[in-house]
């Protein structure tokens, strides 16, 4: 509670809250809010000449090339998009936490070979490594969200792994061993809800992140596949038009940069409210 | 510190043996069968497995993985499947661009970056550090590619100030030396922003400024130097982003780089080629940071100690 109170208190942070929250909102329901069927190509959505008609009149954002409307597609694009961006970051903040996790706290063998193994993560092109995956395997939905998680869990893992060396040092912890605990009751009850805030932080950033990498895997054609909308195929499916129709490009993009700012406004306001420490060095 | 550097040498040897292990093990697994690909698509099944048996595709993983590891200690980075050319050629011929488009991008988010964040970090907490740290947010928040159209659009379509794409001039380097700068500048200005506050408020900046120095003496010489040593990490870091992230910016600008090459090769399932593009990636992450902590040292007296 007292977070959501620091948060509302800073003017950019609420400002990144609110379109947070329209996203969702907006997401949830596409289907009451569309004014057209996104996959619709409707007769009267283009001019005369088969061109896109441009924003105003029926059509608020105007009409796609094929004559759907693009308000419709960017609302379900919204969907597409934090799907991928809850399940991608769940996965990707799942197993940075479970590797930083066993790395930090039983090190040993184990926990080199895991940290040397994310030490090599950390050498990979991550674009370049994301886009070979998108390409080479059939693009879906679920796919890109994959792809997006094997990427991004690297750095969540090196920073769950030094703050749990951090805290395994600590004498509450080596009070709870001398009590008894097993690894089992100091992993899960006491080591597990000093990183939770770290996992909202990063999985607020890594929101960002992934609409981005989404955005350009899509844009690239690997992504999400049309007639799925989403934001980065709406804009893959215009480009060689958007002389003509840049409205096609640049509200999309605009949704785009403004959902992913957001997103980073809030975690990095989170990461000042849940970490003191850093607060204010930006 | 020789044995140090030794070290970190072979440190970076056995990372890129990783990253070839992991690459080749991910091609090999993924479905895309590339003498499919070569064959096209009406080829008949006689034909796949003469041209799989010919790349040498028919062998059993280890053999396959064990021959291009022996061809690459040897320096041959294997044949293009599609292009039928040294692999190792064809990234030579395209690394000049690359790097050009590089070495561009770098001094615009640097100089960008030094500008802002000083700026911000001088007038902490008033409306200009503000405007500042928001920028910098969008500046890491906005997509590549739309802003790389963006720019197309006003200063090439519209106002028809540079090229819409190609390389050669100085004029076809300022719009993707841009996008990527810009861009990129959010993260150093953001940095030195936070370097800078933490020099100046350290006593040798209170004596300097009691001993009646100008302001701007004290930020540009005395400040800033001391300030400067996470942009040579960072500078470290975006070496190696910038080898693997150029596909999108390349693919927009049509900048012959390797970035090119690695797409078309993804697409053409070219495995030598995007063997080699990733080897190439790491290999410049490797080097970045290794380059930004031999720099290190040679700024900050203080490191060399420890």
């Amino acid at each position: 509670m007292h977070v959501l109170k620091s948060l509302v208190r800073q003017p950019t942070a609420l400002f990144g809250l609110v379109i947070v929250l329209a996203v969702i909102v907006l997401a949830v329901a596409a289907p009451w809010i569309a004014p057209f069927d996104p996959d619709n190509q409707m007769f009267d959505g283009l001019s005369l000449e088969g061109a896109p008609l441009p924003p105003g009149g029926d059509f608020l954002l105007g009409t796609d090339t094929l004559g759907r409307d693009l308000f419709s597609r960017l609302l379900f694009g919204a969907r597409t998009s934090l799907i991928i961006g809850l399940v991608a970051n769940g996965i990707a903040v799942g197993i940075g936490l479970l590797v930083g996790i066993v790395a930090g706290y039983l090190r040993g063998f184990l926990g080199t070979l895991l940290m040397r193994f994310t030490d090599l993560m950390m050498a990979f092109p991550a674009l370049l490594l994301a886009i070979v995956l998108a390409a080479l395997l059939r693009p879906s939905l679920w796919i890109v969200a994959m792809v997006i998680a094997m990427v991004n869990w690297v750095q969540i893992a090196r920073i769950v792994y030094t703050e749990t060396r951090g805290l395994v040092e600590r004498d509450f912890i080596m009070a709870e061993r001398s009590l008894g605990a097993g690894h089992g009751r100091i992993l899960f009850l006491h080591i597990l809800p000093h990183l939770i805030p770290t996992a909202i932080v990063w999985g607020t950033l890594g929101i960002a992140t992934t609409v981005l990498l989404e955005a350009t895997l899509s844009f690239l054609g690997i992504g999400v596949q049309p007639p799925q909308p989403s934001w980065g195929n709406i804009i893959f499916e215009s480009q060689s038009y958007f002389q003509a129709a840049p409205w096609l490009v640049f509200f999309p993009g605009a949704i785009i940069l403004l959902t992913a700012l957001s997103f980073n406004l809030v975690g990095d306001a989170l990461r000042d409210i849940l970490d003191p420490t850093q607060r204010g060095r930006g | 510190m020789a044995f140090l550097f030794f070290r970190r040498l072979v440190q970076i040897a056995l990372i890129l043996l990783g990253v070839a292990a992991i690459t080749f093990l991910l091609l090999y697994a993924l479905p895309a069968d590339p003498a499919r690909m070569i064959a096209g698509r009406s080829a008949t099944a006689q034909t796949v497995a003469n041209i799989r048996r010919e790349l040498g595709l028919d062998q059993p993983f280890l053999v396959q993985f064990w021959t291009y590891l022996t061809n690459l200690l040897q320096g041959n980075l294997g044949r293009s499947y599609a292009q039928k050319t040294d692999v190792a050629t064809l990234i030579v011929a395209r690394l000049p661009a690359t790097l050009t488009l590089m070495l561009a991008g770098i001094v615009v988010e640097v100089m960008l970056g030094l500008l802002l964040g000083t700026i911000a970090a001088v007038r902490r907490g008033g409306i200009v550090d503000r405007l500042v740290m928001m920028a910098s947010f969008v500046g890491v928040s906005a997509p590549q590619f739309v802003v790389a159209l963006l720019l197309l659009y006003v200063f090439a379509a519209t106002l028809g100030w540079f090229p819409m794409s190609g390389y050669g001039t100085f004029a076809h380097v300022v719009l993707p030396a841009l996008t990527l700068g810009v861009l990129g500048a959010g993260w150093y200005a953001r940095m030195v922003r936070s370097a800078m506050i933490d020099v100046l408020n350290q006593d040798y900046v209170r004596t300097a400024r009691a001993k009646g120095l100008s302001a701007r003496r004290i930020i540009f010489r005395h400040a800033l130097p001391n300030a400067i040593l996470p942009i040579i990490a960072m500078i470290g870091i975006d070496i190696g982003q910038f080898m693997g992230g150029v596909v999108v910016v390349e693919a927009v600008y049509g900048w012959p780089g390797i970035g090119q090459l690695a797409w078309q090769a993804i697409q053409q399932v070219d495995i030598p080629i995007i063997m080699g593009v990733t080897l190439t990636s790491a290999l410049a992450i490797v080097l970045g940071n290794l380059l930004a902590d031999l720099i290190a040292p040679v700024i900050d007296p203080r490191i060399r100690t420890r």
